[in-house]
């Protein structure tokens, strides 16, 4: 087996905090405005995240419910795109950013920009890692031969309806770590944790090792406590973004709400 | 008499589900399950002589198959040149084509289990065809629809509601079938274990263009059946509107296997294609992934999908179906773009000469058809697929003007 790229290795190294569950904030480039990101990513690490999983607007987001549509649209209408979110990764690490960071977008966007080109150009940007939730395993090899081959670790997210065979094909694309849908369903904030996400995650486990993020619902403290031990980390997203559109400072906004799951 | 065209082009599944670079499944992972199931059992279903035996029975006693081929002898003079045969999907029960796709995939959920249905609708056409089978089956059906098309169809909004369905306001994005599109996966990605996604044309991913194209490809079989029995002859072209492009798939498909038969795909210019407000994927875009398939595309420099303008809300849609795609780059057919003008003409030409008010959709197909035909010796024959009726466009049509004098 080949060595893992290095994001990979620097993922799957910040999401092993255990026995306490590793926090992974999704934050939209360009919400809740156009030069909120730097500020936004700054605030997460300042909260305690182990991870920033940073997603880039699309025009059409198949996965996603109304609060992180929105956000999207927000940010399409500042004029955020890949060329200008990679931008802002960088310099929010020359402002000292050192958490690990998954890119994630619809394929669209980055097949536009040419997928080899875009993996190098993240990579350069200081991203660890890439999701893209358009793109099941049987779809993922030329993007995942792209990121390794630029050092990123990949991404493949399974469901409460995937298959045994499909969790293995999954696995097998994976290099950084598996993001379990919590739900049969969108993103949007939840409460609880669902029966099928504790099945998927125990699925998951006897499938591969690789570190399970689970994601889709969550938002509240008492869920991640829930799944301490049952899954490496949690992603928070339609959440926190609903708790930045009305912030004054949206950093620090970012820094109390991922300190407050933890 | 006659024997009866074969019920539909049964090819084999597309390899790797793609048509040439085209098509592929580009969608969430919870739904790739229920595609996996749609890929296993959809053949199965299609090629079961049973399955086959009810959905004959239906398209003759429920939907009105065949459908004439009919000589359209003044609009022939009109434009001089060659023969214009129309096939008429606008006499199929609902009016338009979206009957025989409707019914096979409902069929088939029913087969497959499942007790609700989905579908997206930008004409309302397809909404129409899919309320109107899940009342005859009894099953819940709930129709996205485009705030902005409610209001362009706002009868057929009714005439769904008055079939028992849901027809459900989308109202982000664009507001039109896109977003409707968008909003009726969204709604499958959530319900997928007892939800079969009704897509109402030949576009999504893997295995729905096959599958829809599949259903659709009676249209061309029997019009080819027609024109041998009633024109002695194949047509020099094929000509149909294509906004997902199942008409024209479907009218296509029975002549793939003929090379002296011509197909000739018909876009919409809308405003223009030199600038953004038209709907003519594969003249004035270029391929990238929407809606599960990797095809031609009306989007931006940064991937983003463009909003599209068409006075035909049935071709307001910046993609297309991926065999189309492979279609075009291969030269087996060619596309050209008609703008709303030109089609508003020829819905007040149809209906005057040919006593035919034509879907603002089908409108299209005759404009090229009869700039086509104005070239060709009389002998020649183009087959226009009459994709619908055009009761569905008349306030649209009110609302542009009075018809042109004469």
């Amino acid at each position: 087996m080949s060595s893992l790229p290095p994001g990979a290795v620097r993922l799957q190294a910040a999401l092993a905090v255990g026995p306490a569950i590793a926090v992974v904030p999704y934050l939209m480039a360009g919400y809740p405005a156009a030069e909120a990101t730097v500020p936004c990513l700054l605030g997460a690490a300042a909260g305690g995240a182990a991870v920033v999983e940073l997603g880039f607007p699309f025009s059409d987001p198949l996965a996603d419910g109304p609060t992180i549509q929105h956000a999207g649209q927000v940010a399409l209408a500042q004029g955020m795109g890949v060329a200008r979110a990679l931008a802002q990764l960088r310099a929010a690490r020359a402002a000292g950013l050192t958490v690990p960071v998954v890119t994630m977008t619809y394929l669209n966007p980055i097949w536009q920009y040419g997928l080899e080109r875009y993996c190098q150009d993240a990579a350069a940007a200081g991203a660890d890692g890439l999701l893209i939730p358009d793109l099941p395993a049987d779809e993922a090899g030329p993007a995942a031969a792209a990121a390794t081959a630029s050092g990123l670790g990949f991404v493949a997210m399974v469901a409460p309806t995937s298959t045994p065979a499909r969790i293995a094909a999954a696995a097998a694309r994976a290099t950084a770590f598996l993001y379990c849908v919590a739900r049969t369903g969108v993103t949007g904030a939840g409460d609880g944790v669902p029966e099928e996400a504790l099945a998927l995650l125990g699925r998951v486990r006897a499938a591969s090792p690789l570190p399970r993020a689970l994601g889709f619902g969550l938002g509240h403290r008492d869920q991640l406590v829930a799944l301490q031990g049952r899954a490496e980390a949690a992603v928070v997203g339609s959440a926190l973004l609903e708790a930045l559109a009305e912030a004054p400072d949206p950093g620090v906004a970012t820094a109390r709400f991922v300190r407050r799951l933890r | 008499m006659a024997e009866p065209a074969p019920l539909m082009a049964l090819t084999a599944l597309p390899p790797r589900g793609r048509y040439g670079a085209y098509g592929g499944q580009y969608v969430p992972e919870t739904v790739m399950p229920a595609l996996d199931e749609l890929v296993r059992e959809a053949p199965r279903a299609l090629a079961d002589p049973a399955f086959q035996a009810e959905l004959v029975r239906l398209q003759a006693t429920y939907a009105g198959r065949p459908t004439p081929c009919y000589f359209a002898e003044r609009l022939t003079a009109h434009h001089g040149g060659a023969q214009l045969w129309l096939k008429r999907e606008d006499l199929l029960h609902t009016g338009a084509h979206k009957l025989n796709n409707a019914l096979g995939q409902v069929l088939l959920a029913r087969r497959m289990g499942k007790r609700r249905i989905i579908a997206e609708t930008g004409a309302g056409q397809h909404g129409l065809a899919t309320a109107t089978v899940c009342a005859r089956f009894d099953l819940p059906c709930v129709v996205y629809m485009g705030e902005e098309d409610m209001r362009r169809q706002a009868v057929n909004v009714y005439k769904m509601r008055l079939l028992g369905a849901t027809v459900t306001p989308v109202t982000s994005g664009t507001r039109t079938l896109k977003d409707a599109t968008s909003a009726a996966i969204r709604d499958w990605v959530t319900n997928v274990g007892d939800t079969h996604y009704v897509i109402g044309s030949a576009v999504g991913p893997h295995p729905y263009p096959w599958l829809v194209r599949t259903l659709q490809s009676v249209i061309g079989r029997e019009a080819r059946q027609q024109l041998l029995a009633q024109a002695g002859r194949l047509p020099h072209t094929v000509v149909a509107c294509v906004g997902g492009g199942s008409n024209a798939i479907g009218a296509f498909a029975g002549f793939l296997a003929d090379p002296e038969v011509s197909l000739l795909g018909v876009e919409a210019a809308g405003r223009g294609l030199d600038g953004p407000d038209n709907a003519a994927s594969l003249v004035a875009g270029r391929p990238g992934i929407l809606h599960g398939a990797y095809s031609y595309l009306l989007q931006d420099q940064d991937g983003q999908v463009l909003e599209t303008h068409s006075v035909s809300a049935g071709l307001d849609y910046p993609g297309v179906g991926p065999e189309h795609s492979a279609l075009r780059d291969s030269g087996r057919a060619r596309y050209v773009g008609v703008d709303d003008a030109q089609a508003l003409a020829a819905f007040h030409r149809c209906c005057r000469l040919e006593g035919i008010p034509p879907a603002l959709e089908t409108a299209h197909a005759l404009v090229a058809a009869g700039e086509l035909a104005a070239t060709l010796p009389p002998a020649a024959v183009v087959l226009v697929c009459f994709s619908g009726r055009g009761d569905k466009d008349i306030d649209t049509v009110r609302a542009a003007g009075e018809a042109p004098p004469g």
